[in-house]
């Protein structure tokens, strides 16, 4: 039997008397791609960002109920453990412009204070570079700055940096929606090599990259968790009605 | 509409355009009438020997503005040191908490605080500081200088935080930073270009303050680098030596000017390089 290590149980979340997550309960297994789809406004966002809890953040935003990684509750824990251990890649590339290559990929430790011998951080810089498939196109250029890259390069950094804090989790928010289509391919088949180490959840807007990269899917429609299941059987068999509307593309 | 009616229209659009040109021009006109006035007035009094002396008394000939010099320098020093950290901080609070009700008061306050009229934040600080430390003081008018600053570095930090894009902050909280250190080590780095231009615009803006210091800092004929006792400075030496009935003072008064003058356009242009030079790219 796989492992759970994401288990949310009766979640919601709100902003202000905005009900957008509703009652959602989810078993996510250690090791898996997990995507989570539905259309605009549907909650999958906000769900992921709970996760984490970035949701938080945002003034008037609450959340109810049970999210826990580990069995341990996130919401006992402190923001920031919670943050080392759950990474988190954005819609749009965001590396830290005033920092080089170099210096963005071990961000999580050089702004955090953690201090780590030269040796250390290089090989850090090499490993997590090296597993997002960047390494060979920037290591004669770790000193230029990261905003120098292209879209999907930058984009790369970003995994890169979240990758270089060995989170146990690493939560994806559209992260193709601002790239072009061979950038895309380029990240999606990092999903597969990443879930070796990590467990992975995929916010997506596009079935297709669901039915690519995952294992499991959830479908999300009005704040409710209305399927998850294999990502197979989801796209073959679904067994609810709206999944299947969904899919074949009756509503967006 | 006949051909005649089109040129009509046609001259009127293009004397309109040589207004413009003209109506821009004369933005020019009046520093660069200053600057030439100035330079003529003070340059030749410039030298080596102005720069490192004291004023001579009344009769003696020659002496130079070294006491003034170093008075504004110090009075500047000590007002940026309370100024701009306070300044910064206050703008951090602002860009991060737009639309809390404290914000909402700093902003009106800072807002009023910049169009108090120098004099009266002088007669303030007079009775705030000179009189209970029982005393004219250079430290006091630091102080008033300081008030002064204050709302320009709160007002051009929060302008250039706010412009920031909220995923800058996004990535650094998901990395697991706690507030201080993504203010600090990413949101202020990143903004520092328009963090500092303010900076130094406010520190240009002070250094040619008189009115508070009339009150404050007093003045002083002798070098002093002691805070807690009167203590000359540039704008106050050209009040007092300009108005004094001696042609060699008013020779110290328009060396000084020129001296003024050059450091507040040497700030300026100095903001702009760094302003360009550190500007983080997006």
């Amino acid at each position: 039997m796989e492992s759970t290590i994401i288990k949310s149980r009766n979640f919601n979340a709100s902003f202000g008397s905005n009900h957008v997550v509703r009652n959602v309960n989810i078993d996510i297994p250690r090791n898996h791609v997990i995507a989570v789809m539905g259309p605009s406004g549907c909650g999958k966002t906000t769900y992921l960002r709970c996760i984490n809890r970035m949701h938080e953040l945002i003034p008037g935003a609450t959340c109810s109920g049970e999210m826990k990684l580990n069995d341990e509750n996130i919401y006992e824990m402190h923001p920031i453990f919670v943050r080392l251990k759950i990474g988190m890649v954005f819609q749009r590339p965001n590396p830290f412009p005033n920092l080089s290559i170099y210096d963005n990929v071990i961000a999580g430790y050089k702004l955090n204070g953690i201090k780590l011998p030269k040796a250390e951080r290089d090989r850090i810089v090499e490993h997590s570079l090296t597993r997002v498939a960047l390494w060979n196109e920037v290591k004669d250029s770790l000193n230029k700055k990261g905003s120098f890259l292209s879209g999907g390069q930058q984009q790369r950094l970003c995994i890169a940096r979240a990758v270089a804090m060995e989170p146990e989790v690493l939560l994806f928010d559209e992260p193709t929606s601002a790239l072009d289509p061979i950038s895309t391919s380029t990240v999606e088949e990092l999903f597969h090599e990443l879930k070796v180490n990590y467990t992975l959840i995929i916010v997506t807007h596009n079935m297709q990259q669901a039915a690519r990269v995952s294992d499991k899917t959830a479908f999300f429609f009005m704040g409710e968790l209305v399927e998850y299941d294999e990502t197979k059987t989801m796209f073959t068999n679904p067994k609810d009605n709206r999944t299947q509307n969904y899919i074949t593309g009756r509503f967006s | 509409m006949d051909a005649k009616n089109v040129k009509y229209r046609l001259g009127k659009s293009y004397g309109f355009q040589i207004l413009t040109y003209i109506l821009a021009f004369a933005c020019v006109v009046p520093l660069l009438a200053i600057l030439i006035f100035i330079l003529k007035q003070g340059l030749s009094k410039i030298n080596w020997h102005f720069l490192v002396n004291v004023p001579k008394p009344v009769g003696e000939s020659g002496g130079g503005i070294a006491n003034a010099l170093v008075g504004s320098i110090l009075i500047i020093i000590v007002a940026s040191i309370i100024a701009i950290p306070i300044g910064i901080m206050a703008g951090v609070y602002l860009s991060e908490n737009k639309k809390s009700r404290l914000a909402y008061w700093v902003r009106l306050s800072t807002d009023v605080l910049q169009g108090v009229p120098s004099i009266v934040i002088g007669i303030v600080a007079y009775f705030w500081m000179v009189k209970p430390l029982g005393g004219f003081s250079a430290f006091s008018g630091s102080v008033a200088l300081a008030i002064m600053m204050l709302p320009i570095v709160v007002r051009s930090t929060e302008e250039t935080l706010k412009l920031l894009p909220d995923s800058l902050r996004e990535a650094a909280l998901a990395l697991g930073m706690p507030f201080h250190r993504v203010i600090f080590k990413v949101i202020v780095p990143v903004g520092i270009s328009g963090i500092l231009s303010g900076v130094m615009l406010s520190v240009a803006r002070i250094t040619g303050e008189t009115a508070p210091l009339l009150f404050t800092a007093f003045g002083n004929p002798y070098l002093s680098t002691n805070l807690t006792k009167p203590m000359q400075s540039l704008p106050l030496l050209i009040f007092n030596y300009a108005t004094s009935p001696y042609n060699d003072w008013h020779d110290l008064a328009w060396g000084a000017s020129l001296i003024l003058l050059l450091w507040v356009l040497f700030l300026n242009i100095f903001t702009k390089i760094v302003t360009r030079k550190w500007k983080v790219q997006l």
